[in-house]
């Protein structure tokens, strides 16, 4: 058994997370009472003990996943599409070989399943079952409760095409590598006896076995496994641009049906061991970029999750308010539904009840919430910010605005970024060229010696590798994007690494980004006639609504239950205005909350603690104070970039004395505050009209315009749902202000991918070109034969190729 | 010597069979999972 011991400090035995030092969650596990960090691993820790696996403890290798303490998605509108006991499931959180022998056992524990099997490669789940005495979302609650999150896969998906492109193409491999091997077994006798003729050591007649033993077995290589190139450069000239299928298919045609000739004619080299050969590796190439394309497709689909699957539909409104939850897309138009605040609009409706803002900037750029009322219509996928609300329905789910979002996202995975069409438009002048010089070569030695004509031809065209352009700049792109997943970085548009190495300023956002967002309330000042606990359950009522990490600390402050505000509004940037129990506050910034109490602030905060004012008509009643920590690896990243170059810069909406105070400890040199969303736009267009290239790490329903607005855009973790569509590239695994999460280093990890990537596409670009050079004028001048030409393509390829895939470990 | 004119052909349509049974098997779902049954290994499910 692995001893995955610690030192002193308490760390969750579930998932490796540290825990608080007098943690209140434990786990019976065995015999030993074991430290939790969260209700969630508690949870799922005490149900795999329950049903009797914790060896998966004794036997696993990595610790687990914290599982996810939101509430579980309806799981039981599942139930209605899989009625005939069949069904796939992608499982999240899968981390090592335990979680294997967990997850099946556990399932297959569950009354009624007759088979369950768990494909770890592509991590979902095959299950048959009962329908009559089980149902899918037993199993997927099953699953919830040991720490796994699960749900239907969809093989409409564009990971599905791969994974089928995947298969033909392993199929392909598998019969060439088969050719290869055995021709080798009839050429190497050929060889062997040399080119003499003498009838003692080979006559004829074997060597014309040989041959068409040879042959027939080149033929299920040529024709089955060499398909896909030769459909290639059929489609390439039918466009009218030589690509790289061109060389390729024209080598493998002229030596097969050169080699055909000799045969028939019983004279002349067959050159069958290097058409196999060469196929082979090429294959081989091919398969190893686009597994690492597959891969880095997986996790796209995850995000595309993000769409909400499932409403609140209203029975019968507005009789009663009883919700059922239902799948988003099987709303109809006519359907009421509940809308709750931080939640997207599942379709397209118009809102029947309720006042809110409704934040739209996903779909028109705007960056203010617009408030919206009775009669109004809402576009489907825009965020409800304030309160709840019913909306009447107009459009189904698959037309609705959101929708089309997903759709693009998955059009734009599947666009090339600027260098690799830049490496596609190059190979297709090289091939043009290539063409003309074997043309000009066979020409050439038809006129000085017509018997060496053919080979030099074909040794030409086969030895020629445009590798580097076509498949090693792929390779390389694909394999980057794998290891930033690994590392929990996820980029959304193609342009990310290219243009984060060309990027000259860094501008981070303070909230959320530098600090963890998680802020907590230091100190409360009262100014009026209304005691402390009273401020604070006032403002809890009036914060009850928002997803703020201000509201946040406000509400975990207050230790009595809130009351409830009424009429409450919420300002972006500024404040919310409510009435609670008959009285009408303001909570906020101060030029906010002056414009209700009057006069100015009587006592401003101190340096470095950002404070939050609440008023009322008769006066300032209180400032909360509260601080936020820095992350553990700001100061690492920030240094990191300014190591390489880049000018870092922070724009924070915060007031002036905490942005400066944090930007001292970093040791970032300009540093605004109290930037309203608009003032950080004009500043990064400032820069940009400059001529700089801008990078924005930037968090929050404030920075979506600016992220969109930027050259490239990160935005880390569980920030709102908003940034993480607008920014470029999404940091996974951070963000929910955890102790210990790991934040931002996987920011300065991107960017040292991006060097290195554009680091291995130059050298592979370098070794082309002294390959090429040297390559196809010894080829020309009739120096290589066939089979030399093949293995010196090959090795090439595979070369340039395994070079990119470096990028992978790093 | 002359075996040969036997054995090759024989060898050929081994091949050919061989390349059936490849494909039998890559349908039905062989090849599929190629990390799963090393894991499986080291299962312990004796009890």
């Amino acid at each position: 058994m692995r001893d995955i011991a610690r030192d002193a400090r308490e760390t969750c035995w579930h998932c490796g997370q540290p825990a608080p030092p007098d943690t209140p969650w434990h786990a019976a596990i065995g015999d030993a009472r074991r430290p939790m960090c969260c209700p969630g691993c508690a949870a799922a820790a005490q149900a795999i003990a329950d049903a009797g696996l914790d060896d998966y403890y004794g036997s696993r290798t990595a610790f687990a996943a914290c599982p996810d303490q939101e509430d579980a998605p309806a799981l039981a509108l599942y139930d209605e599409g899989m009625l005939d006991g069949d069904g796939v499931f992608s499982v999240e959180g899968i981390r090592c070989a335990a979680c294997v022998w967990l997850i099946e056992r556990r399932i297959a524990a569950l009354p009624g399943v007759i088979a369950v099997r768990l494909n770890v490669a592509t991590e979902r789940l095959h299950l048959r079952w009962a329908p009559e005495a089980c149902r899918p979302s037993a199993i997927l609650r099953a699953l919830r409760a040991i720490g796994y999150n699960a749900y239907p896969y969809d093989p409409s998906r564009h990971g599905a095409r791969l994974e089928r492109e995947r298969k033909r193409l392993f199929l392909r491999l598998f019969v060439a590598g088969l050719a290869m091997m055995q021709v080798m077994m009839y050429a190497v006798p050929v060889y062997l006896a040399g080119d003499a003729h003498d009838p003692d050591v080979m006559d004829g007649d074997m060597r014309a076995l040989m041959g068409w033993a040879a042959l027939l077995l080149t033929l299920p290589a040529v024709t089955y496994s060499a398909w896909p190139f030769f459909r290639g450069a059929w489609l390439d000239l039918r466009r009218g641009l030589p690509g790289m299928d061109v060389p390729v298919a024209l080598g493998i045609g002229a030596a097969f049906g050169g080699s055909v000739a000799s045969l028939l004619r019983g004279q002349g080299a067959v050159y069958f061991d290097s058409i196999t050969m060469f196929i082979f590796l090429l294959l081989g190439s091919r398969y190893l970029e686009l597994n690492a394309r597959r891969k880095a497709a997986g996790a796209l689909e995850r995000l595309r999750h993000a769409a909400p699957a499932s409403a609140r539909r209203l029975r019968s409104w507005p009789a009663s308010g009883e919700a059922d939850t239902v799948a988003a897309s099987a709303l109809a138009p006519g359907d009421h539904v509940l809308v709750a605040p931080g939640q997207a609009v599942p379709a397209d409706g118009v809102i029947v009840e309720g006042d809110t803002e409704v934040d739209l900037a996903l779909l028109t750029g705007e960056s203010r919430t617009r408030r919206m009322g009775p009669g109004d219509a809402v576009p489907g996928g825009a965020v409800n910010v304030a309160q709840a609300a019913v909306l009447r329905v107009t459009s189904s789910a698959r037309d609705s605005t959101l929708a089309l979002l997903v759709r693009l996202v998955e059009r734009a995975g599947q666009d090339k970024p600027r260098i690799a069409l830049w490496a596609d438009r190059a190979a297709t002048w090289f091939v043009a060229a290539l063409l003309v010089l074997t043309l000009a070569v066979f020409g050439a030695w038809q006129w000085i010696a017509p018997a060496r004509a053919w080979p030099a031809a074909i040794a030409v065209l086969i030895v020629s590798c445009p590798c580097a352009l076509s498949l090693a700049t792929p390779t390389a792109l694909a394999a980057a994007a794998d290891r930033l997943l690994r590392h929990g970085v996820l980029a959304v548009k193609p342009h990310v690494l290219e243009t984060l190495e060309r990027a000259t300023h860094v501008v981070f956002d303070k909230t959320g980004t530098l600090t963890h967002g998680r802020l907590v309330l230091r100190a409360t000042l009262t100014l009026g006639a209304l005691d402390r606990p009273a401020c604070q359950r006032v403002a809890a009522a009036l914060e009850a609504g928002s997803a703020h990490p201000l509201a946040r600390a406000l509400r975990e402050a207050a230790h009595a239950p809130a009351p409830q505000a009424s009429d409450a509004r919420y300002l972006v940037g500024q404040g919310v205005e409510g009435v609670v129990e008959g009285r009408r506050y303001r909570l906020g910034g101060a030029a906010f909350v002056a414009g209700l109490a009057g006069g100015a602030p009587p006592a401003p905060p101190p340096e470095g603690l950002t404070a939050v004012w609440l008023g009322s008509a008769a006066g300032w009643l209180a400032r909360f104070d509260l601080a936020d920590a820095l992350r553990p690896d700001a100061l690492a990243v920030v240094r990191a970039f300014q190591r390489s170059g880049k000018t870092v810069m922070l724009l924070s909406g915060d007031a002036e004395a905490s942005v400066r105070a944090v930007a001292e400890r970093l040791g970032i040199v300009d540093a605004r505050g109290g930037q309203l969303p608009a003032d950080k736009l004009d500043a990064v267009r400032a820069l940009q009209r400059q001529g700089a290239v801008v990078a924005m790490v930037g968090d929050g329903i404030n920075d979506a315009a600016v992220l969109s607005g930027a050259d490239v855009s990160f935005a880390p973790g569980q920030g709102a749902q908003l940034a993480q569509l607008h920014a470029d590239c999404v940091l996974l695994g951070s963000g929910d202000g955890k102790e210990g999460d790991e934040g931002l280093w996987p920011l300065a990890e991107t960017a040292r991918v991006a060097a290195a990537t554009g680091r291995v596409i130059r050298q592979n670009l370098a070794w082309a070109m002294v390959y090429n050079l040297s390559a196809i004028p010894l080829a020309a001048c009739g120096l290589l034969n066939p089979w030399l030409a093949g293995l010196g393509m090959a090795g090439s390829s595979a070369l340039v190729v395994l070079n990119a895939l470096r990028l992978r470990r790093g | 010597m002359e075996a040969l004119y036997l054995l090759i052909p024989l060898s050929l349509i081994l091949v050919a069979f061989a390349i059936w049974i490849f494909f039998g098997a890559a349908e039905s779902g062989q090849f599929d999972d190629l990390d799963g049954p090393a894991l499986r290994v080291l299962q312990d499910d004796d009890r």
